[in-house]
């Protein structure tokens, strides 16, 4: 079935409509990860967009169940140029054809995604809509995508119960703002009791779980948008426990000590970017996924110090927090998908958490 | 870290010449690394032997030497030069070896000279087996039970220990040279035999066989500080077991989920940082296709074959980098070129699919095994580049120049299915196609996979090919079917209208009988007759229009537009899907356009889009926006490369290509550069202003005209592949600057030719030109035995051959058929004499000759397997004159502006002319480094409008220089299995090496040297030449005898040098019982043997086994007296030589 991509400033590409024929509006993006896009799919930071793969051939070793980075898919469509026809991996349990089917994804491919990341990078990130509908006139749903806004998608993916992954170790607290389940996994797999807190979760709840440290995961939307939870993470802040925060964490505890965020053009998503580490000099290649950034500018420096910055664009990756044992970063150590390189950064939690005690 | 400040004075070291498994890509690399270096304001000495690369310019280096690469040369190159370090992971495993040569005998440290880049410990810590599986073991990386072994029974024990099938690397050794796979006790002790004497340290490992894994490359880099990066992974479609030169390759990887990317990534990453390399590093890998489980197969601490594709396929250039991080620098330093945005240390993003296939000789060596295996065995390879698999396969494919242009290529519908099983199973460079025929009989994927362990994901994508190859089919049957329809319409119309007639008739004749209703009768009448008229003449037009069409009914009709653009998504030539409908390539082309179906260009980024680039480097797609932009306010030239290097056609082209295109830049004009080769020069990104990473057909070549509509087009600096597009090119309307096509058609005709050198005086063996092999026989007979047989139009005298009798043509041209002929065939009378050859420019009116080499073996081998020396040395003043005379005569006569080639044969006083290439030789970058002529450069200029005397050159034959220069052929037998190894008039050599001395005997001396003929060793050799050949070889014989060695011999051959006074062995022939001579060959103690083979096709079977054996034991065997000679003179030259050596600087001459 045909189906066309309409961005905001007019622009229409037509192609072929996959999973689901739905009509939908929302924010367009582009991941320019050659692997790994069922973790991109169900990456709750996408919630409310719609995710263009830049690397053309996707779908190549179909859909397996436990590489998902949560219970569903999340995007509001997915753009690719082709998808495989037959799947093949050891693992697949599935197409990624029936998967979006399945969870209801819109999507369309067959278009020339090259050139609309191109009018991404260039106009920046702008809204658009997938449909199979055929429109004479633009007007109208260029109006509705006009008036769209990613909006209260912290809700809409937060986990709505409490749960624990049981273990023996360090006891953390995970606030779920949108998390990667590889963010627990990560944890867990280095001995912690890890809880899962709904992100609607008080301050005083948390605490009173005692844990030994507390992780700020990543999620979807404007940082901005999040005056309720970033309050409560004010009270985190002030609490001695030691935190670990990661993308939309990191940029809400900068929002909740009185620095300001912002939208970048395009934002970082991908499995390349190199950040530096202020400290040592060393950089590492990072999976990333964020299209605000904290405005290194408005960091009270009595509060807070860059600790990375990303090597192309000098954009704050990471804050250090003066006199706490709180750091932040920009962008993903758990990877899932991308690059595993910053993965210590768990470590240095779990070494934080040891002092700290 | 900023740049380290005491690096003042870098000797690089180049990988010396070009055999199989070490290519061009050195050159690209060095030469990278080089400018890399100089724009740093380091001091670059540049010694490599080859004198055909692009290195050993003097624009590249400060100081170049062109000298063997023995430890000898570079420690006496190093006392001269005084330089402070050297560079030694950009010349492939040869330089390197040499390095590591050095710093372990205590020189480099001696004489306060450091390894940068990667240090000497880390490059033993990763091509040391044994310590390398330490060091893996450490870090815990799998690698595949393995032991080292030293002598054959420690290898017997260990594959009985961990059970066979067992591969056998040797340490220490080039594109797996004498490894391979056991599955038996039998087979083991053959290769690992081999293995154990070809390996410089005696090693082999024993390797518990993981052949039908996925094998999977990660190109990785690491700076100083630690900081580590991918720069691009690559899947082999062909599965462990077959060398990684020898697969199609594919980046990035197609069938790994990110754990499993993630997984190796991090472990490549894991092993360069324990290895401390600095610089670029290759991990290759074994990923068992149905778990997790992996092993790491080999790293190579170096740029390396893969880098180069790696650079290619991604933009990212390794090479420079690692020149910048052994200078001290940091990736996060590097600004990243192709963006100007980002830097070293961000991994690049494909948004396209690459595929790499291999170059392979089988055209070359009709005898030798197809099978691939762990031995590489390519020349060459080629790379495209598209938005999906199909599409890039399908352009390297014609790419290749093997004459394939699709899956359909070789018919293999005579093979049985039982045969076909069999050829799955035993993978060779047909394999796609043997699939495509699986495919089409209906084999499903899992048995396809499990024959060749080929991913269903790569099966399923020729698939795609072959059902569209189906739907073309059909699409052809409805048009025969369509145009049988209407050849029926037409003909009942025809009948209609006859029975119409008919009617009519008898309607008159009832009008007549019935009167009253005459009138209206006779008008009813009259209207019938027109109606059968009117049918009549419809009937002859559907007559004409069937006649007019042939079967051809409207190709728009029959071709709907999805199913057109479906095919040239999937990069179907025009050609190809004119052929599936009976229809044109040019009709195709029509609809195309008229449909509005072009290729469109996008560019190679490293950053998926992400931020825009400034290098512009394009390859094509179908469908989507066009990223060129052809405007340009300066005259735009085309610049053809020459696609994948193959015997013939080396690297000497690219050098050609390169130095014009720079040429053009200075100039004042746009250069444009098409090629597909990912190992040279010319595909690098700053070479040319623009790059087109495609094919070289018309098709590809127009769509890229249709966008750049270059103001003219070069040819004569691409080799073949060029000329071969010069009519194409003309068709389009793209001027061709330089010689016309007709002057260089001239050259090529054997009757204008003919009526040329007529007109101009000069003689050429009498020869006829003839389409069958009656007629050559007929030929053969009027100029008398023996005879010179081959086809027009070739290079490298491919399928050129030496005919003694009747039997020999019926041979020949069957061969010669067998390669698809479109050209007549050439039957000249065969003259032995020496064989001369010049390069000379003319700029119209003057002709400039740098110079005159003379070739040692005289005439009837291949003028690129010869010995060339200049200045030629054994001609006469009257030779010399008549030289210069007729080259001036026939650069004048056809009109030359630029390059001609001229081969000569002089006997006596006469000088014949063989051959005539009015355009850039094999010899250019030779000839132009030992005379200091920037041949390239200046034939460019003249080919602007410049002449030679406005460029301040002389014209005529300029002076000789006063040291002599010879380039000595080097060939990769030892890596073809089943290659006949005699010397003939088609060329088999793979690369060249030279020899510049004061003496000729120096010179001589330093050629051998450089060609890794060191001798003596063991003082044993074995002589065995025709009746013929026995007075002349008697004195050649004597010499050896007086340098020391055992002389064995055939008994023809004994008794000759016996009755001459000569100690001589006798020796069994083959077929007698041991011990013989095949057995003294194996017995590892010959030096050399001398072994003349008969002319002809009737060659014998004793003999070419013989030479198959000694090249595998790694003997040297010689062909021809006239080497044998030379040898003798440059041994007796040698002793005591190797420590007193001038040195010549290139860059000074």
């Amino acid at each position: 079935m045909k189906a066309t991509l309409i961005l905001e400033d007019g622009t229409v590409f037509t192609g072929t409509s996959i999973g689901s024929a739905r009509e939908t509006v929302s924010e367009i993006v582009f991941n320019t990860s050659m692997t790994g896009y069922l973790e991109v799919l169900t990456d709750p930071s996408y919630a409310g967009q719609a995710v263009v793969m830049t690397y053309p051939l996707i779908g190549n070793y179909g859909i397996s169940y436990e590489d998902m980075e949560s219970l569903k898919p999340w995007p509001d469509g997915y753009i690719v140029h082709e998808l495989s026809r037959i799947p093949s991996n050891f693992r697949s349990e599935d197409t990624i054809q029936h998967f979006l089917q399945e969870h209801d994804i819109p999507g369309i491919c067959g278009i020339d995604t090259r050139a609309l990341t191109k009018i991404l990078r260039e106009k920046g990130t702008m809204n658009g809509m997938i449909t199979t509908r055929d429109y004479a006139d633009l007007a109208e749903p260029i109006a509705r995508m006009k008036a769209y806004q990613v909006k209260d998608v912290v809700m809409a993916t937060t986990t709505r119960e409490r749960y624990v992954l049981p273990g023996a170790g360090k006891r953390v607290a995970l606030l779920d703002l949108g998390a990667k389940k590889n963010i627990a996994r990560s944890l867990h797999q280095r001995g912690c009791q890890v809880t899962v807190y709904p992100a609607d979760t008080t301050a005083e709840e948390i605490l009173s779980g005692r844990p030994d440290g507390i992780m700020l995961s990543n999620g979807p939307g404007d940082p901005a948008e999040n005056v309720s939870v970033i309050r409560e993470i004010a009270k985190l802040y002030q609490s001695d426990v030691p935190i670990f925060a990661i993308c939309l964490g990191h940029q809400l505890m900068a929002l909740a000590t009185g620095a300001s965020t912002y939208k970048l053009k395009y934002g970082h998503r991908g499995g390349n970017h190199p950040v530096r580490d202020l400290r040592t000099g060393r950089v590492y290649i990072s999976a990333q996924n964020h299209g605000y950034a904290v405005d290194t500018e408005s960091l009270d420096p009595a509060v807070a110090e860059p600790a990375f910055v990303n090597v192309n664009d000098g954009t704050n990756e990471g804050l250090r927090y003066k006199g706490k044992a709180i750091f932040t970063v920009q962008f993903h150590p758990e990877a899932c998908p991308g690059p595993r390189d910053a993965g210590d950064l768990f470590d240095r939690f779990l070494e934080m958490m040891e002092v700290e005690r | 870290m900023p740049r380290d400040l005491t690096i003042k004075k870098v000797l690089v070291i180049g990988s010396g010449p070009i055999v199989i498994g070490q290519a061009a890509e050195f050159d690209y690399a060095g030469t990278q690394a080089c400018r890399s270096l100089k724009e740093e304001g380091v001091q670059v000495v540049l010694v490599n032997s080859n004198p055909a690369t692009i290195m050993t310019d003097k624009d590249i280096a400060d100081q170049v030497y062109i000298e063997p690469l023995t430890a000898e040369v570079v420690e006496q190159l190093i006392l001269k030069e005084r330089p402070d370090s050297v560079l030694p992971t950009l010349g492939g495993q040869a330089g390197l070896n040499l390095a590591m040569e050095l710093e372990e005998s205590g020189f480099l440290k001696a004489n306060h000279v450091r390894l940068i880049g990667t240090t000497a410990r880390t490059i033993k810590r990763a091509e040391d087996r044994l310590e390398f599986k330490e060091a893996m073991e450490k870090i815990g990386e799998p690698v595949a039970p393995s032991k080292v072994v030293e002598d054959i029974q420690e290898g017997i024990a260990f594959a009985r220990q961990i059970g066979y099938p067992v591969v056998l690397r040797p340490a220490y050794t080039l594109g797996g040279s004498g490894g391979g796979i056991a599955h038996t006790e039998e087979e083991l002790t053959e290769i690992l035999a081999n293995g154990l004497r070809l390996s410089r340290v005696g090693q082999v490992l024993v390797e518990r066989c993981i052949a039908g894994w996925k094998e999977i490359e990660y190109e990785v880099m690491r700076d100083s500080a630690g900081n580590v990066i991918t720069v691009c992974n690559m899947e082999n479609i062909d599965p462990v077991g077959i060398h990684t030169g020898d697969s199609i390759v594919v980046a990035p990887s197609q069938t790994l989920g990110d754990k499993e990317y993630q997984m190796l990534r991090s472990s490549a990453l894991n092993i360069i940082t324990e290895l401390g390399i600095t610089g670029g590093c290759n991990v290759q890998y074994a990923l068992h296709p149905e778990s997790f489980e992996y092993c790491v197969i080999e790293v190579n601490p170096r740029v390396s074959r893969s880098s180069a594709l790696a650079s290619k396929a991604t933009g990212y250039p390794i090479a420079k980098v690692a020149a910048k991080i052994a200078l001290g620098y940091t990736l996060d330093e590097i600004k990243n070129a192709v963006t100007g945005k980002t830097y070293a240390s961000f991994e690049p993003m494909l948004d396209y699919c690459v595929v790499k296939m291999p170059r392979l000789p089988f055209d070359k060596f009709i005898s030798a095994k197809r099978t691939l295996g762990t031995q590489m065995k390519a020349t060459g390879e080629v790379m495209s580049i598209c938005i999906n698999f199909e599409g890039a396969l399908m352009k390297a494919i014609r790419s290749l120049e093997q004459h394939v242009d699709s899956l359909m290529s070789y018919d293999l519908s005579h093979l049985t299915d039982e045969e076909l099983d069999k050829q799955l199973r035993r993978e060779d460079d047909r394999r796609i196609w043997m699939i495509a025929e699986a495919l089409r009989r209906g084999m499903s994927y899992e048995k396809i996979h499990e024959l060749t362990r080929i991913d269903c994901w790569f099966i399923d994508k020729l698939m795609v090919l072959v059902e569209m190859e189906e739907k073309l089919k059909a699409a052809g049957r409805k048009a025969v079917e369509r145009a049988a329809e209407r050849v029926e319409e037409s003909k009942k119309t025809r009948e209609r209208a006859g029975e119409a007639g008919e009617r009519a008739e008898e309607a008159r004749q009832r009008t007549e009988k019935v009167g009253e209703k005459a009138e209206k009768a006779e008008e009813n009448g009259e209207k019938t007759e027109e109606n059968g008229e009117k049918a009549e003449e419809v009937g002859e037009r559907a007559e004409k229009a069937e006649m007019a069409d042939g079967v051809c009914v409207p190709l728009a009709q029959i071709l709907p537009e999805d199913l057109l653009k479906e095919a040239k998504r999937l990069e179907f030539p025009d050609s190809v899907i004119a052929r599936l409908l009976h229809s044109t390539p040019e009709a195709v082309k029509a609809l195309r356009h008229e449909r509005g179906i072009r290729a469109v260009y996008k560019m190679v980024d490293t950053c998926a889009a992400e931020f825009s680039a400034e290098t512009p480097y394009y390859y094509s797609v179908f469908g989507g926006e066009d990223e060129a932009d052809g405007r340009c306010d300066r005259k735009k030239v085309l610049v053809l490369g020459s696609g994948p290097i193959r015997i013939g056609q080396g690297i000497e082209f690219d050098f050609c290509s390169v130095h014009s295109t720079w040429a053009f830049g200075k100039e004042g004009y746009e250069t444009v550069i098409i090629n597909n080769n990912p190992e040279t020069v010319s595909t690098d990104f700053d070479i040319a202003d623009k790059l087109y990473f495609e094919p070289l057909t018309p098709e590809d070549v127009e769509s890229i005209v249709d966008i750049e509509k270059p103001d003219g087009a070069v040819v004569q600096f691409g080799g073949q592949t060029a000329i071969k597009l010069t009519k194409a090119l003309m068709e389009m309307g793209v001027p061709i600057w330089g010689t016309a096509a007709e002057d260089v058609d001239a050259a090529e005709d054997r009757e204008r030719f003919d009526t040329i050198l007529e007109q101009c005086q000069i003689p050429r063996p009498a020869g006829f030109t003839v389409y069958t092999a009656e007629e050559a026989k007929a030929a053969a007979g009027k100029l008398g035995y023996p005879v010179l047989v081959r086809p027009s139009y070739v290079l490298g005298g491919q399928g050129m051959q030496i005919a003694i009798n009747d039997q020999d043509i019926d041979d020949f041209i069957g061969i010669i058929n067998r390669i698809a002929q479109e050209h007549p065939i050439l039957v000249d009378k065969y003259i032995m004499g020496k064989e001369l050859e010049v390069d000379a420019i003319c700029d119209g009116e003057d002709i400039l000759i740098p110079g005159i080499m003379e070739h040692i073996e005289r005439t009837g081998v291949h003028s690129g397997d010869s010995i060339s020396v200049y200045p030629a040395y054994n001609i006469t003043e009257g030779n010399v004159r008549t030289i210069v005379d007729y080259t001036e005569k026939l650069a004048r006569a056809l009109h030359v502006k630029g390059m001609i080639n001229i081969q000569f044969i002089v006997d006596g006083e006469d000088v014949y002319i063989i051959e005539v290439n009015p355009r850039s030789s094999r010899t250019v970058p030779y000839i132009s480094k030992v005379t200091g002529i920037p041949i390239v450069p200046l034939a460019t200029q003249i080919i602007c409008g410049h002449k030679i005397r406005e460029l301040g050159y002389t014209p005529g034959l300029q002076p000789k220089a006063d040291y002599f220069a010879i380039k000595m052929p080097v060939f990769s037998f030892e890596k073809i299995r089943g290659a006949d190894i005699s010397l003939g008039p088609e060329m088999k050599s793979t690369g060249e090496c030279l020899g510049i001395g004061k003496t000729f005997n120096e010179a001589l001396y330093k050629a051998f040297q450089g060609a890794g003929i060191k001798l003596p060793r063991f003082k044993n050799m074995i002589i065995t030449v025709r009746d013929q050949d026995k007075e002349e070889l008697l004195p050649i014989a004597r010499r050896f005898e007086e340098l020391g060695y055992k002389i064995f011999a055939t008994r023809g051959t004994a008794k000759a040098l016996k009755g001459a006074g000569i100690k001589a062995i006798q020796v069994r022939k083959l077929e007698q019982e041991s011990p013989n001579i095949l057995d003294l060959v194996l017995g590892h103690e010959i030096d050399l043997i001398i072994d003349i083979p008969h002319q002809g096709a009737e060659r014998s079977r004793d003999g070419f086994i013989i030479r198959r054996n000694a090249i595998e034991t790694g003997v040297h065997v010689l062909t021809s007296l006239d080497t044998a000679a030379a040898l003798a003179t440059s041994l007796e030259d040698g002793a005591g030589r190797a420590r007193e050596l001038t040195l010549v600087d290139i860059a000074k001459i």
